[in-house]
C-alpha cells in the first residue's frame, strides 16, 4: 500500500451560489521513495490538494489515508502529532515565525518533537548548509531575500526524517541554480525512503518527479509514464556518433 | 553550430592536427553531434582555402596527419561569429503551432485535449533529460549544458502550450464559437 492515499478526494470552498469545488474525484497514491509532482495552472487546485494530503484542512468528500491510517478517523490530536512528526510542509508563501531565526525556523519542528536543542540546531545548520545559505542561521525572515526565506522553509521542511513531504511550488522565488539545489535536496529525501509530493505550474520543475499528475480545474486529466533508468537514455543520446 | 566555426573554435586554442581536431570536436560537443570524418577534413579545406587557417604543408591533401593553426582573419571571423545572434525574425515553421491551429478547426475534437498530449509528451522527454543530467553532469560539464538547454528549449514549448491552453480557454468564454483566421505567417524586419 502507498504510504500516502487521495481516494476520491472533493473540497468545495462556500456554499449555495457561492459554492466553489477546487478539486474533485482526485485519487493519487504515493509510495515511499518515490517523487510526484502534481502540475497544474494557477487556479486549478494544486495547493487545496495538498492543504488536504497534509491534514490541514478537510475534504468534503473522499478520504486520505497517510502510512495506513485514514485521517477522517483520527482525532485533532492525532492529526496535530501527524503533522508534527510525518509531514514536511512547505507552504507557498513560506510561513516562517517571524520572531524566530532562520536556524531557529528550522530547528523548531525537531525541538516541538523533543529533540534536544543543541541537536535539533545542528541539524537544522546542515540542512541550511545544503541549500548554501548556513551562514544566513542568525537572521530573522525579514532580513532574508525572497529565495532565502524559500530555501529556509524547504529545510525546515526536509529536516528530521519526516516520511512524507509536500512542497507547494517550492521554487517560486529561486533561480535555476537554487532551484536546482532545493530539487536535489528533496530528490535525495526521497531517496532515503520518503514520499513526497511536489505542486507547481512549472514544466522544469516537475522533470524532477519519478511521475508527473496533471491538474485542470480540480480535476486529474492525465499523468506521465515513469521515465526509463538513465543508463538506457544515454545509449538513445549518443547512439548515432559511436555508430562510426 | 556550424562545423566550420566549432573547427575554428578549437584552433584558437593553438595548432592541431587533423586527427586531434576531429575528436576534440566529439568530445566539445557533448557527444551529441553525429558528424562524419570527412565532414571533418573537408571543412579544414575549405577553412584553408578561405585562408582563415594555414599549416606548413601547403598543397597537402587535409587528413589526421596535416597540422593547422588559426590566422588573424580566422580569429576575426571567430570573434564576430560568437557575438553575432543566430536569426530569429522568423517564426520557425513549428509543427506543433501548425497542430494547435489545425486542432481548432476539426469537429469533434478537444484542442485541450490535443495540447495536453503533446504537453505530457514535452514533460516526459523534460523528465528523461533531467536524470540524464543529474547522472552525468558532475562529471561532464558540457553534458551538463547541453542538457540545460534542451530543458530550456522543451520549457519554452510547454509555456506555449500553457499559454494557448489559457487563450483558449478564455476565448471561450468570452465568446463561443469565436473562428480563428487564416493560418498565415508574418515576418518581423531584423533590428539593424
Ligand atoms: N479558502 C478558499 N475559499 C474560497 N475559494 C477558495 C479558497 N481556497 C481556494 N479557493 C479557490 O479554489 C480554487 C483552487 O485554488 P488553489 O489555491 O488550490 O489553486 P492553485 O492551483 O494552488 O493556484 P496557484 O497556482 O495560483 O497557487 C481557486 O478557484 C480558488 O479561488
Ligand atoms: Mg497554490
Amino acid at each position: 500500500m502507498s504510504f500516502l492515499e487521495l481516494r476520491m478526494v472533493s473540497k468545495s470552498y462556500g456554499a449555495g451560489a457561492a459554492e466553489v469545488e477546487a478539486i474533485r474525484d482526485v485519487d493519487l497514491s504515493v509510495e515511499r521513495g518515490s517523487l510526484v509532482a502534481v502540475m497544474g495552472p494557477s487556479g486549478s487546485g494544486k495547493s487545496t490538494l495538498l492543504t488536504i494530503a497534509g491534514s490541514l484542512e478537510d475534504p468534503t468528500r473522499g478520504e486520505v489515508v497517510i502510512g495506513g491510517r485514514s485521517l477522517s478517523v483520527m482525532s485533532r490530536n492525532d492529526k496535530a502529532r501527524l503533522r508534527r512528526r510525518t509531514v514536511g510542509y512547505v507552504f507557498q508563501d513560506f510561513n516562517l515565525l517571524a520572531g524566530l531565526t532562520a536556524g531557529e525556523n528550522v530547528a523548531l519542528p525537531l525541538e516541538l518533537d523533543g529533540v534536544p536543542a543543541r541537536r535539533a540546531r545542528s541539524a537544522g545548520v546542515s540542512a541550511l548548509e545544503q541549500l548554501g545559505i548556513a551562514e544566513r542561521a542568525e537572521r530573522y525572515p525579514d532580513e532574508l531575500s525572497g529565495g532565502e526565506r524559500q530555501r529556509v522553509a524547504i529545510a525546515r521542511a526536509v529536516v528530521g526524517e519526516r516520511s512524507l513531504l509536500l512542497a507547494d511550488e517550492p521554487s517560486g522565488a529561486l533561480d535555476s541554480t537554487n532551484s536546482e539545489a532545493v530539487m536535489r535536496m528533496i530528490l535525495a529525501a526521497c531517496r532515503r525512503g520518503v514520499a513526497a509530493v511536489v505542486v507547481t505550474h512549472d514544466a522544469q520543475l516537475a522533470s524532477w518527479a519519478d511521475r508527473v499528475v496533471f491538474i485542470r480545474d480540480g480535476r486529474i486529466v492525465d499523468q506521465t509514464v515513469p521515465p526509463p533508468a538513465p543508463e538506457s537514455l544515454l545509449e538513445d543520446v549518443t547512439g548515432p556518433s559511436q555508430q562510426r | 553550430m556550424s562545423v566550420r566555426h566549432a573547427l575554428l573554435a578549437l584552433l584558437s586554442e593553438g595548432p592541431k592536427y587533423g586527427l586531434q581536431l576531429r575528436q576534440e570536436f566529439e568530445e566539445s560537443t557533448g557527444e551529441v553531434w553525429p558528424l562524419n570524418v570527412g565532414q571533418v577534413y573537408t571543412t579544414l579545406q575549405r577553412l584553408e582555402r578561405d585562408e582563415l587557417i594555414e599549416s606548413d604543408d601547403g598543397e597537402a591533401e587535409a587528413g589526421p596527419q596535416k597540422a593547422f593553426r588559426i590566422t588573424g582573419a580566422g580569429r576575426e571571423e571567430l570573434e564576430s561569429w560568437l557575438s553575432t545572434p543566430p536569426d530569429m525574425t522568423s517564426p520557425p515553421r513549428d509543427e506543433l503551432v501548425i497542430k494547435v491551429l489545425a486542432a481548432l478547426r476539426v469537429p469533434g475534437v478537444s484542442v485541450h485535449d490535443v495540447i495536453q498530449a503533446h504537453r505530457r509528451y514535452l514533460v516526459e522527454l523534460m523528465q528523461q533529460w533531467t536524470r540524464l543530467k543529474e547522472d552525468e553532469a558532475d562529471f561532464d560539464l558540457t553534458f551538463a549544458l547541453v542538457g540545460d538547454a534542451e530543458l530550456f528549449r522543451l520549457d519554452s514549448v510547454v509555456r506555449w502550450l500553457d499559454a494557448a491552453d489559457g487563450r483558449l480557454k478564455r476565448a471561450e468564454l468570452e465568446a463561443p464559437g469565436l473562428k480563428t483566421g487564416p493560418i498565415f505567417r508574418r515576418r518581423l524586419v531584423a533590428p539593424r
